[in-house]
């Protein structure tokens, strides 16, 4: 077995280990912390694949600022030990078939490509071409996505002056 | 023997770590030292002084200390993330560390060609940005997790704090990627080469003279130190985020703030300073082969200077231990003078030799700055942050990138 392998299954059980846990943790600080391991262990994931700017931006946006922001406002608003109730109705009739359906189609998508590929030792490079270097990546969303890209940084600012507008009305 | 040919690129990075590790970890320990004597001058005072010659095994002492202290844990304690608290602090501060190079000069161990650096990577300034983010992780845990009414409050100040000084320390850092255009220290470190009228340094600090205002001042407020240290704010909070932690945990918070405070100087130098650069023309011109000497010399006067101090002094065991120091210093001085400057220990000791200086330089400004200034109070810190160095590096930013557009650069 190869180092990258091993890095390979660590990080893939903890990411999934820390997906469990988020969901299961009934503390929200815990739940908090297992989503940023979930997304630190994605980040090697994506490093192990080649986009080391991809992997860097992840850890830096979502776990260094918007999971921070969580934590932060956790931890200011003290919330308690979440109170559990049974699952509801919806959930239980619509959420869990659309869950088992999805991980059902995942599983049957992901062993026909190994069956297609003939090994399950190249899963550290399967994902095709990956726009490897940060030039590849800002040419392309400079020329080609170029639209969708000024569109979210748009929604980001109206989202920001809506924030702003928000807590103004509060303070006056 | 074969596993070691076979991974070799493992067997020297666990080298390199091992190294970095023992280093970094000496020199946290005397960083707390030198603060301490730094400040101690600054107010007149002698600082630790008794516990070895000048104070030098004080340190050890306090390491002993703390090692063997009872470790109290608050019982209403949240036990997982208090006790993950300090180790996600120490490890990511010390993370960030594989991500600087110390020189340009690569060297040969067990057959493999490998670069001063732990790990090499493209994109390293946005990975080290984010370890280095992560690490408010520590803080906020610890703050939350004791339990109890001044860790949280010291905690929630910190984060905060930490959070908003992180905008104004990235944003500084984007006028030197634009004039550099990559994310590579190497790249970065090669750009900044040469000289201006054959004199100036052609450093980052020049152009992006804005640029390095607002990156000290924010890193400053990042690592939490005077005077931004409102987390530690004794008059009000007791010991703010870490007021609940005893023995080494409290200890691994220590050498967490002092990590950080060793990542950031060693990345404004590279940024700014030039790095491994050296202030006067590369080595490689007629007439400044000199320069190769600069380490032995350093080295040989410094020992004179232990030598002449040791024996002035009224310890008794600073009159014994600093002689022989001295003599061991112009020992090892000599000898590189005696292998000559071309030969390539010379040349590849330069990168460091610049760059240790360097940093030794910044942190040096840090304890300067913490004997010097008062803390801020809290919505000054605030205000500050938002409403001043916010706007100053957003105005470096856009003044950079006009330049860069119009090709005006140098």
């Amino acid at each position: 077995m190869s180092v990258a392998m091993v890095v390979f299954i660590v990080c893939g059980a903890l990411a999934i280990l820390g997906a469990i846990g988020l969901i299961l943790a009934r503390e929200p600080v815990h739940s908090a912390l297992s989503l940023v391991l979930v997304m630190v262990a994605l980040a090697v994931l994506y490093l192990m694949l080649g986009a080391a700017f991809i992997a860097a931006i992840q850890i830096l946006v979502y776990a260094g600022a918007i999971m921070v922001l969580f934590v932060f406002v956790i931890m200011l608003l003290n919330a308690g030990v979440e109170v559990r109730t049974n699952v509801s109705r919806i959930a239980f009739w619509v959420g869990l078939p659309l869950a088992v359906l999805f991980l059902a189609e995942m599983v049957y998508s992901l062993s026909r490509h190994y069956a297609a590929s003939g090994a399950l030792a190249s899963a550290g490079a399967v994902a095709g071409p990956v726009p490897a270097s940060t030039e590849e990546l800002s040419m392309k969303i400079f020329t080609d996505f170029v639209l969708p890209f000024e569109l979210t940084s748009i929604l980001i600012l109206i989202a920001i002056l809506g924030a702003l507008v928000l807590a103004k009305k509060e303070a006056s | 023997m074969e596993f070691v040919t076979q991974h070799s690129f493992l067997v020297v990075s666990l080298i390199k770590i091992a190294i970095v590790l023992f280093v970094v970890m000496t020199a946290l320990a005397y960083l707390t030292w030198f603060e301490r004597k730094v400040v101690a001058r600054i107010q007149s005072r002698w600082g630790p002084y008794w516990v070895g010659p000048h104070g030098l095994l004080q340190p050890l002492a306090d390491g002993i200390k703390f090692l063997f202290k009872e470790d109290v844990v608050p019982p209403t304690a949240d036990k997982v993330a208090y006790l993950l608290a300090p180790f996600l602090a120490l490890a990511l501060a010390l993370t960030t560390l594989a991500l600087i190079p110390i020189g340009p000069a690569s060297i040969g161990v067990l057959g493999q060609q490998t670069q001063l650096v732990i790990s090499h990577s493209p994109v390293a300034l946005i990975l080290l940005f984010a370890i280095s983010s992560i690490g408010v992780y520590g803080v906020a845990l610890a703050g939350w997790s004791s339990n109890s009414k001044y860790p949280l409050l010291g905690g929630l100040r910190s984060s905060a704090q930490m959070i908003s000084y992180e905008v104004s320390l990235t944003l500084s850092v984007v006028g030197v990627l634009l004039l550099a255009g990559s994310f590579d220290f190497y790249n970065i470190v090669d750009h900044q080469a040469g000289h201006w009228y054959h004199f100036f340094p052609r450093w980052e600090i020049i152009p992006q003279f804005l640029g390095f205002i607002c990156y000290l001042t924010a890193a400053i407020a990042e690592t939490n130190r005077v005077p931004f240290d409102l987390p530690e704010a004794e008059t009000e909070l007791v010991a703010g985020f870490h007021t609940e932690y005893s023995a080494f945990k409290f200890a691994m918070f220590f050498m967490a703030e002092y990590a950080n405070m060793i990542t950031v100087s060693c990345l404004a130098t590279l940024l700014f300073l030039g790095g491994w650069l050296s202030f006067f023309p590369s080595y490689e011109n007629p007439g400044w082969r000199w320069q190769l000497y600069l380490p032995a010399a350093g080295l040989i006067i410094g020992g004179i200077a232990l030598i002449i101090g040791g024996l002035r002094s009224v310890q008794w065991n600073a009159k014994a231990v600093f002689p022989v120091l001295g003599i061991v210093c112009i020992g090892v001085g000599y000898l590189c003078t005696l292998t000559g400057p071309s030969h390539p220990v010379a040349e590849v000791i330069q990168g460091p030799f610049w760059f240790i200086g360097k940093v030794f330089f910044l942190l040096f400004f840090y304890v300067w700055a913490r004997g010097t200034l008062p803390r801020f109070r809290y919505d000054q810190l605030m205000s500050f942050g938002w409403k001043f160095l916010l706007p100053l590096s957003l105005i470096n930013l856009v003044g950079t990138s006009i330049f860069v557009v119009f090709g005006w650069h140098p």
